[in-house]
């Protein structure tokens, strides 16, 4: 039991401090802690999202899959049965058996193993290159949003340009000229998706500073900078959050494509594209090597999509009860 | 002089619309004097929230632009300080209450959170005595500390406005803006908020500019009155005089359109006509074309404020004497 009110009004600080990192950190920590012995029933906007997402149970079930995947990713060291470099000329090409449960690949090594440390580099590729356009698309998008004018007309044109070459051929161009591997992939796809997250965060923007409480917040004495990370931003959450996720999908397909057009991750590193590209030449022989691959790659999307549409459902706020 | 606390000299403010040009405001002249509260009374459009905001210096812009005009606070022109020194003067000398308490409190921050961010934009307190400020600024307008922590939406309408009036005072300004702030509240929650901004402010000692449409707000709560009309204010006066022998036709008229329960009218008699359209101002008198009294000269000739008695100013040529007093106050038919 508290004793004193002191110990409440740190409590309720920190969890003011820890109220702002929800809405940064999205769903991790919906629900607030409980404050001092008051029964307190306290509903954020984010655990009501929380409490909505939890009945859609397409959406749960694609979200235990991203959970099993990034368990996997993380784990990939203890979980894997060999080594992923391992080689096995002798057994090249076999079909699942009960030592390799899913065969092995065109130099004898395990698929399993090298599908499991593959998520752990799918995983990787997909959120940096995510948060990359995120973090640059979004920047240029709220200033362009809040700020309007030239400075919108220069952002967007530019953006327009960036949008005018189909990503995976800007991509392609980006890996091409900088070179391949894990970093640059990351990089090219990042990069071909600045605009897509330029224009929802300057559409949010747009909607929200036109509101309200920014002319409120601007009648305190709030600086532009305040307003818009304070302010504006954990606002237009919602869409950015549902545009992350499917978005996390499609730089994982499109860092599979680059790799399996060659211009990805280096071999040996396990990549889920690679290792389709090179069971390619095997597919009628042992099908098993780019099949396995393949499914994996399926599985993630698929997961990653439900989650969004099961997100985009949830935080619309026309479905509120 | 320093009696004044705001004094608004010859404010023309306009905003560039595809329409054209919209005079929202043109040569506003208001003085405010400490510790009073000066209501502004005007329809929809006459221009007083463009006024409110060219006070804090929000006017946005584009498309708005104040044109001319000098707006003193405190013997200071607000319209010459840099842009780092109004924002030290908004919510901290001057701050305002909204029209709107349901879109005027940020959805996703809690109350608590949004008083303390004023306090702490304005004070060199830490985080924790800004929130022992807050939670006292809401005990003081009625609401338990406990609730700090709450967001927006679980309040009710007539409590968020109480928590933006917690947030107006927190840093004891010495001007509060009230831009309609029980219009969108129930009768029953308006006394209890007039009643709690009148008991405050002689608390603080705040003058206060109250915006409002609702001349029964203004006999409740202010101590003078300036009505304006498409941009303009056309009488000043305090308000008991302003009451008791109301002069410009504009004002009488909207006198006419409230039920009383002294007289008994078989019909209310509302002002013949609209308000103009702002893009297209009519010449000379800006209200003749809804005038009973209107003659010739009141298409041609601008009137000039003239006191009719003392502190009691009218912008209409009836008083310059040049037009003849006729049918005002008579029913049409």
């Amino acid at each position: 039991m508290r004793t004193g009110s002191d110990n409440v009004v740190i409590a309720e600080i920190d969890e003011k401090q820890e109220g702002l990192d929800d809405t940064e950190a999205g769903l991790t920590s919906a629900v607030p802690a409980v404050t001092g012995s008051r029964p307190k029933r306290r509903r954020t906007q984010w655990a009501e999202v929380w409490r909505r997402l939890r009945r859609n149970w397409m959406a749960m079930f694609g979200l235990a899959i991203i959970l099993v995947i990034v368990f996997t990713a993380i784990f990939a060291d203890i979980i894997a049965p060999y080594d992923y470099r391992e080689q096995n000329l002798l057994r090249v090409a076999d079909p699942p058996s009960r030592e390799h449960l899913l065969g092995t690949d065109d130099l004898g090594r395990d698929i399993l193993s090298r599908i499991i440390h593959g998520a752990r580099v799918s995983l990787q590729v997909g959120f940096v290159a995510v948060s990359i356009s995120l973090i640059v698309g979004g920047t240029l998008g709220a200033l362009a949003g809040y700020y309007g004018g030239h400075l919108d007309n220069v952002v967007m044109r530019f953006m327009d340009v960036l949008l005018a070459i189909p990503s995976i051929l800007l991509a392609i161009a980006i890996v091409s000229a900088f070179g391949g591997g894990l970093g640059n992939v990351m990089i090219a796809v990042g990069i071909a998706t600045i605009p897509v997250y330029a224009r929802i965060v300057k559409a949010s923007v747009i909607s929200i500073k036109e509101q309200e409480f920014i002319e409120a917040a601007r009648a305190i004495g709030a600086t532009d900078l305040r307003i818009i990370l304070k302010h504006i931003l954990p606002n237009s959450m919602a869409p950015i959050i549902v545009q992350g996720t499917l978005g996390v999908a499609i730089a994982i397909l499109s860092a599979a494509g680059l790799s399996f057009i060659g211009l990805g991750i280096e071999p040996p590193t396990p990549e889920w594209g690679a290792m389709l590209s090179s069971g390619r030449h095997l597919i009628r022989r042992a099908p098993h090597v780019a099949t396995f691959p393949g499914i994996a790659i399926m599985i993630t999307i698929f997961a990653l999509n439900l989650l969004g549409d099961g997100l985009r459902d949830a935080l619309d706020p026309r479905l509120k009860q | 002089m320093n009696d004044v606390l705001l004094d608004i000299r010859d404010l023309r403010v306009t905003y560039t619309t595809e329409e054209g040009l919209v005079v929202a405001v043109d040569d506003l002249n208001l003085q405010l004097r400490r510790g009073e509260t000066l209501g502004l009374v005007g329809e929809t459009g006459a221009g007083k929230t463009t006024t409110a905001l060219s006070i804090m210096q929000l006017v946005p812009s584009p498309p708005g632009r104040i044109e001319t005009g000098e707006i003193f606070f405190d013997g200071e022109d607000l319209r010459r300080k840099r842009l780092e020194d109004i924002r030290n003067v908004r919510g901290n000398r001057i701050s305002m209450i909204f029209q709107d308490p349901m879109t005027s409190l940020n959805p996703v921050l809690t109350v608590g959170f949004q008083i303390e961010e004023a306090i702490m934009l304005h004070q060199r307190l830490s985080q924790r005595q800004a929130g022992r400020k807050a939670r006292d600024m809401l005990k003081l307008v009625g609401i338990p500390e406990g609730r700090a922590g709450d967001y927006p939406h679980e309040f009710s309408g007539g409590m968020r406005q109480r928590v933006g009036i917690a947030m107006a005072l927190s840093c004891n300004p010495e001007l509060l803006i009230a831009d309609e702030p029980t219009t969108a509240l129930d009768v029953t929650i308006q006394a209890q908020v007039l009643e709690l901004m009148r008991r405050l402010r002689s608390e603080f000692g705040t003058s206060m500019l109250l915006i409002t449409h609702d001349l029964g707000v203004v006999a409740e709560a202010c101590d003078s009155v300036a009505i304006m009309y498409a941009g303009a204010a056309v009488e000043t006066a305090d308000t008991e005089r302003l009451f008791t022998n109301p002069r410009h036709p504009y004002t009488r008229g909207l006198f006419g359109s409230i039920p009383s329960l002294d007289e008994d009218v078989p019909r209310l008699s509302p002002i013949k006509g609209i308000m103009p359209d702002p893009t297209e101002l009519p010449t000379g008198c800006r209200f003749h074309p809804r005038c009973p009294a209107a003659t010739g000269i009141c298409a041609e000739r601008t009137p000039v404020m003239v006191a009719v008695e003392e502190g009691h100013e009218v912008d209409c040529m009836i008083y310059e004497g040049l037009v003849p007093e006729a049918r005002i106050g008579e029913k049409e038919d």
